[in-house]
């Protein structure tokens, strides 16, 4: 994928079949069961898995905060790959777009998730060219306490 | 602190979609102060070219630009650019813990 805004990526190897990690990620009842940065408990989760449809996730962190992530699904390959929206209302930043891309792999899953700003026409027509650099300069520049 | 609003992120990312900008950056990370024309040349571009990306960078927030006499000296600012790595950690924070979860969900219950 063509973009180069600022994203984050992370790669997980799961000893589970791609149908087991799909159901996790598309089924309200298992997606309760893992969704959320701590411990806290997940309230409620909505999903209408078929592009154009919302979903809708109510969580609380350990600190007493609840949050309700939400957006609208764009792409939706069964087993391979989700597509969805993302907007966290009280957070203030604009929409952005979370992939999930499952490839099967040793009877396991490799699962690669990537949450990106919605790339603009701008960020089409760039390269990936100079982010790494500049990253790690930013990391020496700010310090580790940003 | 002043508290970022969606729209000086969207200017945040913007300005750093593009590699020429991003140079632009990195350098004045290892030499703050350089001229217009010390950013224009190396990288192969007239000064009202430089110009235009030096106008994205500042209405970003990303530099700041001071005369001193006929010369126009670059800075980097900062603030911004923390903006956009809290955004980067907040995720990654988010996801990597949903993740571990998610993965001992599926990987627990037996067939």
């Amino acid at each position: 994928m063509q973009n180069s805004l600022p994203s984050v990526t992370i790669v997980r190897r799961i000893k589970a079949p791609p149908a087991k990690v799909w159901a996790a990620i598309t089924q309200p009842k298992l997606m309760m069961r893992w969704w959320g940065p701590d411990a806290g408990p997940t309230l409620s989760a909505e999903a209408d898995v078929r592009p154009g449809g919302r979903f809708s996730i109510v969580f609380r962190l350990l600190n007493g905060d609840e949050h309700n992530p939400t957006g609208i699904y764009q792409e939706v390959v069964p087993e391979k790959k989700l597509v969805f929206t993302w907007e966290w209302p009280g957070i203030p930043e604009r929409e952005s777009l979370v992939t999930f891309r499952l490839e099967p792999s040793d009877g396991g899953t490799v699962l690669t998730l990537t949450h990106a700003h919605l790339p603009d026409e701008e960020a089409r027509t760039s390269h990936e060219d100079g982010w790494n650099g500049l990253l790690d300069k930013l990391h020496v520049f700010l310090g580790d306490s940003a | 602190m002043v508290k970022y609003q969606a729209s000086d992120m969207d200017r945040t990312f913007s300005a750093l979609a593009d590699p020429t900008r991003r140079h632009v950056l990195q350098r004045l990370i290892d030499e703050p102060g350089l001229s217009v024309s010390e950013l224009a040349l190396p990288a192969g571009l007239k000064l009202p070219g430089m110009m235009k990306h030096l106008d994205v960078l500042s209405d970003a927030g990303l530099i700041r630009r001071s005369k001193t006499g006929r010369t126009v000296s670059v800075n980097l600012s900062a603030a911004p650019m923390r903006e956009a790595m809290a955004w980067l950690q907040r995720y990654e924070r988010f996801w990597t813990v949903s993740l571990d979860r998610l993965v001992a969900l599926v990987e627990e219950d037996g067939e």
